[in-house]
Order: C-alpha cells, then sequence, then structure tokens
C-alpha cells in the first residue's frame, strides 16, 4: 500500500502546489489566462475526487475532454443494444452502460421489462457466458478507448480461436489522437494544453502525440492517475506555457514506453481496422474508430444479427456535446442537478462513473 | 419505458432507495414510529418501552472471508437494535430456501446464526421456514426480526445536531463490502481482508450515561459512510459536516480492492462499525470506552459538524476539498 500512500504524500502535494502557483504567476505577469485540458475520463474523476482544482490559480482553468468512453458514445448505439435485447439476445456489459439513455430507454429499463442484460467486470466473462453449455446468445457491448479497445481485441481473437458459435461483439471502439487533433483545431475550444490520459498512452505510446505537437505547437503531457502524478503533470503544462515550449513530456514512465506496448498493438490490427465513428458532441472524426474485420464478421454483432448503429436522438437540450468538448462547465448546463442528476440522468455524462457532469455533480456542487 | 418498475438501483442504499421508501411506503404510513424511517422503532408497550426492527438478508455469496449469511443476520437485526439506543433481547427467525438446498450447508448456516445469537446474548424467540421451487430464489434468504429493551438517555436526531459536535467511527470502514465484493470476484486477497460483520450492542453499552450527549448513530451498513452522513444531516441547511481524509479508518485490504474496482469506501458497507455525532466534551471518554473493546480498538474521530449548507466535504489528503455524495445505486447488488 506504499503505493498508494507515497502517490498522494501531503507534503509533495504542498510542494507541488508552490510550483503551480508560481509558474500561473508567470503566465499571469505576461497577461495570460491559460486552458488546459484532462483529457481521460479516469484523470477527471481523480482530479475530482482528490479536490485537486484548488490547487489552481485565478488564470488557470481545467476543462473535461472526450475521454470518458461512455459519454462519447452515440445514444444510436444503446438504441441499436436495446434492439438486439429486444430479439432475446443476451447482453453483456461494463456496468455503466447500463444506465445510459438511448432515444427512448436505458437497458436497466429494459432488463426490469424482462431483457436479459448482464453485468461483467471482466469481457471475459461475456465470453465464458456464451460458452456455458446450454448458453444464450451472447453480444458484448464493446465500448472503449486503446486501453479497452487492446482487451477487447484479445477476446475477439480467444473467441475466434475457441469456435465460439453464439458471440459476438457490439463496437463502438475509438481511439484518442484524432479526437484531440479535431479539438486543437477548433478555435472554440481554445485549449492550450493536454494532459493526456495514462493508459491509452500505454498503449500507444508517447511518441504518439508527436504529431499533434508538431502541428499545433499545443503541449502535451502524459501523467498518471493518482494526485501527485496530476499536479506533476499540471506544473509540467503550465511550465512549458510559461517557457514558450511546446512537447511531448512523459511523466508517467513507470508505465508508458515512447512505442508503447507493441504486443497489444499488433493484437489490435491483427482483428480491428479503423473506420470513421461519430463522437457525441464532436460529431463524425474519419479515422477515429475501429470496427471488427470482415473475415471476423461471424463476431461482430452488427453483421450477425444484421442490425445497424444509426444516429440517434440526444435528449433535447441535453449540452453534453458542448460540455465534452470543454466548452461549457458541468454546471452551465441548464439541466444540471435539475432535471439532470446521477439518479435520473438526461444526459451520458451525468451517468459514466467517469463523466464530467457525473464528478461535477458527485464532488464539486 | 420501465418506469413504475423497480430497478436494481432502488436496493442500493442511497437515494434512490430513499425515494422507494418515501414515495411507496412513506405516505401510507404516515404519523406513526415509522415515521423518519429509523432503522429500528422505539415504541412503547405496556409500561415498557423497546426497540424493535427487522431486516433481510440476501447476499451473494452466502459465505464470504469473515463470516455467512447466518451470523450476518443476526449481526445486522442485533445493531439496528443497539444504534437505535436498545440492549438486543429476542431475535426471529425465518427462512426461505430453494429446492435442492443442501441441508448440510443450511446446518451450518443454522449453527452460524446460534453462536452469533449466544455471542450476542440474544435469544430466537420464533421464526418461520418456506421453500420456493428450484430457480425461484437464489438458494437462501434470510429474514430476522428483533426486540431489545430500550436504553434510557437516549434522544437522537437530526435536530440535535449543533455546530462543533464530533464525528467518530467505531473501527475501519468498508470491510464487509470489499471482502464480499473479492469473493465474488474471485480476487485473491491473500488473506488480508475480511467482513467486519459482528455486534456493535457492547459499544453502545459502553456509552451508559454518555447517552445524553450523543445526537446521532447509526450503523453504516449498505450505501456506506457517505449515506449514513447525509441522514445525519436529514433536512438541515444549516449545518454541514466536514471529514478529513487523513483520520478515515481504512484496511490496507478494503483500499485496495476499492482501487480495483474503483469503489469510494465511503460508498461501501460495514457490517460491524458504529458512526456516532457527539457532543466534543464527550468525544474523548466514548473514543477511551469503545477502544477498551475488541471491536472498537480501531475507533477514531473522522470529523466534526459544520456551520456549511448541508453538505458532507471530504479535505483531502493532498490538501484539496470536495463533496461527499450519496452513492447512486447498483455499485454492490446483494451485499447484506
Amino acid at each position: 500500500m506504499k503505493y498508494l500512500d507515497g502517490f498522494r504524500d501531503p507534503d509533495a502535494a504542498r510542494f507541488l502546489r508552490r510550483r503551480l502557483e508560481a509558474a500561473a504567476a508567470r503566465l499571469a505577469q505576461a497577461g495570460r489566462s491559460v486552458r488546459l485540458m484532462e483529457v481521460c475520463g479516469t484523470h477527471t474523476m481523480a482530479i475530482a475526487r482528490h479536490g485537486l482544482r484548488d490547487f489552481l490559480s485565478d488564470n488557470v482553468s481545467l476543462c473535461s475532454g472526450p475521454g470518458c468512453p461512455v459519454c462519447v458514445t452515440d445514444a444510436g448505439y444503446i438504441d441499436a443494444a436495446l434492439e438486439l435485447a429486444r430479439r432475446g439476445v443476451t447482453i453483456a456489459t461494463f456496468g455503466d452502460l447500463v444506465r445510459v439513455p438511448g432515444s427512448s430507454a436505458t437497458l436497466a429499463e429494459a432488463r426490469a421489462e424482462g431483457a436479459r442484460v448482464v453485468v461483467c467486470y471482466s469481457p471475459a466473462e461475456a465470453l465464458a457466458l456464451a460458452r456455458a453449455p446450454g448458453a444464450p446468445e451472447v453480444v458484448f457491448l464493446g465500448v472503449g478507448f486503446e486501453t479497452t479497445v487492446a482487451p477487447l481485441a484479445l477476446l475477439l481473437r480467444s473467441a475466434v480461436a475457441a469456435g465460439a458459435t453464439r458471440f459476438s461483439m457490439l463496437a463502438a471502439l475509438k481511439t484518442v489522437p484524432r479526437a484531440l487533433a479535431a479539438l486543437a483545431e477548433d478555435p472554440e475550444v481554445g485549449v492550450n494544453g493536454f494532459l493526456c490520459p495514462a493508459h491509452v498512452s500505454a498503449v500507444i505510446g508517447a511518441a504518439a502525440y508527436e504529431p499533434l505537437v508538431e502541428r499545433y505547437r499545443i503541449p502535451c503531457t502524459i501523467a498518471g492517475f493518482e494526485p501527485l502524478d496530476i499536479l506533476f503533470g499540471l506544473v509540467d503544462l503550465l511550465e512549458q506555457l510559461a517557457d514558450g515550449r511546446a512537447c511531448v513530456v512523459n511523466q508517467y514512465t513507470r508505465v508508458v514506453r515512447p512505442e508503447g506496448n507493441r504486443k497489444a498493438q499488433a493484437a489490435i490490427a491483427e482483428m480491428l481496422e479503423p473506420v470513421d465513428a461519430a463522437w457525441r458532441g464532436l460529431g463524425v472524426i474519419p479515422g477515429s474508430g475501429l470496427a471488427i474485420r470482415e473475415r471476423f464478421a461471424a463476431f461482430d454483432a452488427e453483421r450477425r444479427h444484421g442490425v445497424a448503429v444509426r444516429p440517434g436522438r440526444p435528449a433535447p437540450g441535453c449540452r453534453c456535446g458542448d460540455v465534452l468538448k470543454g466548452k461549457i462547465l458541468p454546471d452551465a448546463c441548464p439541466m444540471f442537478g435539475g432535471a439532470c442528476t446521477p439518479e435520473h440522468p438526461v444526459g451520458p455524462c451525468m451517468v459514466s462513473g467517469e463523466g464530467s457532469c457525473a464528478a461535477h455533480y458527485k464532488y464539486a456542487r | 419505458m420501465a418506469e413504475g418498475k423497480i430497478l436494481l438501483a432502488h436496493g442500493g442504499g442511497g437515494r434512490l432507495s430513499r425515494e422507494l421508501v418515501e414515495r411507496h411506503v412513506g405516505p401510507r404510513f404516515a404519523g406513526g414510529p415509522l415515521e423518519g424511517f429509523p432503522d429500528a422503532a422505539r415504541i412503547a408497550v405496556g409500561g415498557a418501552s423497546i426497540v424493535f426492527t427487522t431486516d433481510s438478508f440476501v447476499v451473494s455469496p452466502r459465505r464470504f472471508p469473515g463470516g455467512d449469511i447466518g451470523c450476518l443476520a443476526v449481526h445486522g437485526t442485533v445493531n439496528d437494535i443497539a444504534v437505535g439506543g436498545g440492549r438486543p433481547r429476542w431475535l426471529s427467525l425465518a427462512l426461505i430456501c430453494e429446492e435442492g438446498l443442501a441441508l448440510a450447508e443450511l446446518d451450518g448456516v443454522l449453527d452460524s446464526v446460534a453462536r452469533a445469537a449466544a455471542r450476542c446474548d440474544v435469544r430466537v424467540a420464533t421464526g418461520d421456514t418456506k421453500v420456493v421451487a428450484r430457480g425461484q430464489c437464489d438458494g437462501l434468504y434470510v429474514n430476522t426480526a428483533g426486540v431489545g429493551e430500550a436504553l434510557p438517555g437516549f434522544e437522537m436526531g437530526a435536530e440535535k445536531l449543533r455546530p462543533g459536535d464530533v464525528v467518530l467511527a467505531s473501527g475501519d470502514l468498508g470491510d464487509h463490502g470489499m471482502a464480499v465484493m473479492a469473493a465474488r470476484a474471485g480476487m485473491n486477497v491473500e488473506g488480508r481482508l475480511a467482513s467486519d460483520t459482528g455486534p456493535v450492542h457492547r459499544l453502545v453499552l459502553a456509552l451508559d450515561e454518555l447517552a445524553p450527549a450523543v445526537r446521532f448513530m447509526r450503523d453504516p451498513t449498505r450505501g456506506g459512510a457517505a449515506s449514513v452522513l447525509h441522514e445525519m444531516l436529514g433536512d438541515r441547511d444549516d449545518i454541514g459536516i466536514v471529514l478529513r481524509e487523513r483520520d478515515l479508518p481504512f484496511s490496507a485490504g478494503a483500499r485496495a480492492v476499492a482501487e480495483v474496482v474503483g469503489a469510494d469506501l465511503l460508498h461501501v458497507a460495514s457490517e460491524g462499525r458504529v458512526l456516532l455525532v457527539c457532543a466534543p466534551e464527550a468525544a474523548p471518554v466514548v473514543l477511551e470506552r469503545w477502544r477498551a473493546l475488541p471491536e472498537g480498538a480501531g475507533a477514531r474521530a473522522i470529523g466534526e459538524v459544520t456551520r456549511d449548507r448541508g453538505r458532507v466535504v471530504l479535505e483531502t489528503a493532498v490538501g484539496g476539498r470536495r463533496l461527499v455524495d450519496v452513492p447512486q445505486g447498483e455499485l454492490l447488488p446483494r451485499i447484506c
């Protein structure tokens, strides 16, 4: 347990606070206000859970990016899962998707109506479910970024190797770097630095952000998920901005290598191929998704069951899209905390354990 | 689509559980001892004042490190009586068995009930058995109800809280929930984590003449300490509670499992702990008496009542501040 306590040490936090304040003061002297974005939902939650916003000076703002996979998943995807459930297929999924509203209902509501929806902690449970004697037809809801994509690619590979006949995946898999490029290009977003995700970077490698830095001159710092990791990452971003530098800095060297995890990359490339993907709030970003390769079509729920993921109807008035782009903080949405709460969520950012609205509601009201 | 249906989250001990009770149960039984939904009712019978409560147990798996559904069913009801300010005396025991349940397992559970009852100094006075067809329940569900003698001097409630009052915890929080979770997920915790299921009545009896200084007392079961802290505040918006993360008692094993599964230990159930708010001058005495008992050895002051506006705030270890909210629901179905 020294691991956790070591990365939550109060004295080290005080030291980092002084460096944050010093860098912010240098920027303030130059008349600059800066806007940083934590891309990853796990960062969003850790920042809220440890109260790290209290460490930022007035001229530094920190907004959440599109790095919560549930949040950026289009309502139409839930509609397709509901359609499969209605046809009697057993839906296996990670827990937070169960409460995400589709155009007309959630999977939790469908379950209360009799649909078979099974919550898994590990995707391997879904395959085991489909391979048990007398097993039902199982569709696993594959939603996630590179960190999740890698094990899901392995899951597909095991399903193929085992010749599983009652298992397929409804894929809504996304990749981070292209989304960051889309955000960097958007003048309305106006981000000055990215706090890059920890575990996504473990898969794709620190070098994956180099093109972003070269093209947009925007500092990218990779930080771990512990509070000291995050504070150290923010110190680096502010110091880069105060110095007028823009580089990729990998501070999470205990996990992330420049080239990433080659084995994971190979598994992903073997099973999946890049496609255009629709992101809630960001629209369609070319090449930012991953679909199951044609030769494994029998394991692709869309092709196996003839369902299509069509654009869904987001709830009227829901501003998750603007929250996901970092344009507004959650409490600027008129529904926040009133019509939309974690118990009765309207938008996905309020549902997911990593959603910025949920984080704001839980920890910062 | 499922408006008007029970969701799993209604059983989570968080805000939806409260909504269910307040909207559907409350209006039908208003004005009696159920008012305010205490875990146990204080009622007058003849000339005596008793504490009366009931609880059902559907925990899965039925055996977990540190206990089983049998002792849990005794402790749960004994503890609700105790924190209601009572000395537990009598229990009822009702079993709902699924066709096919091994008799040897049932015997094991009943032995566990008997041992726990002896340890808590309560007698099983009445009971019932039902059997349902295979598939109509999951193995075994247990219900216990309990009656205790009301102890003198306790007058507890949200309206009694004052700024400066101290919040105490009788030991590590969240071990039960994390031990059950680890058992369910087949996680290897190397014997370093066990449920804290156990009786708390001796912790309550030890308060003795300090009873009038106690403002509020609960066992933080389903919904965890966070739910209890919000219950403590009730509808009051003139006070709040501040907790200090560095003072929160969490075991190394529970912290490790919580990190892996992404749980906030303030949302996780304990089954042998007390959270108590008392006047500041009483706090050191309560702590001393608790620490003299094995079940209170890890007792600590964890925070205090403030003039905040109905909020529970955590001062984090690294020096930030954040809200402590109630859990939303489906974190751990069938935890007790």
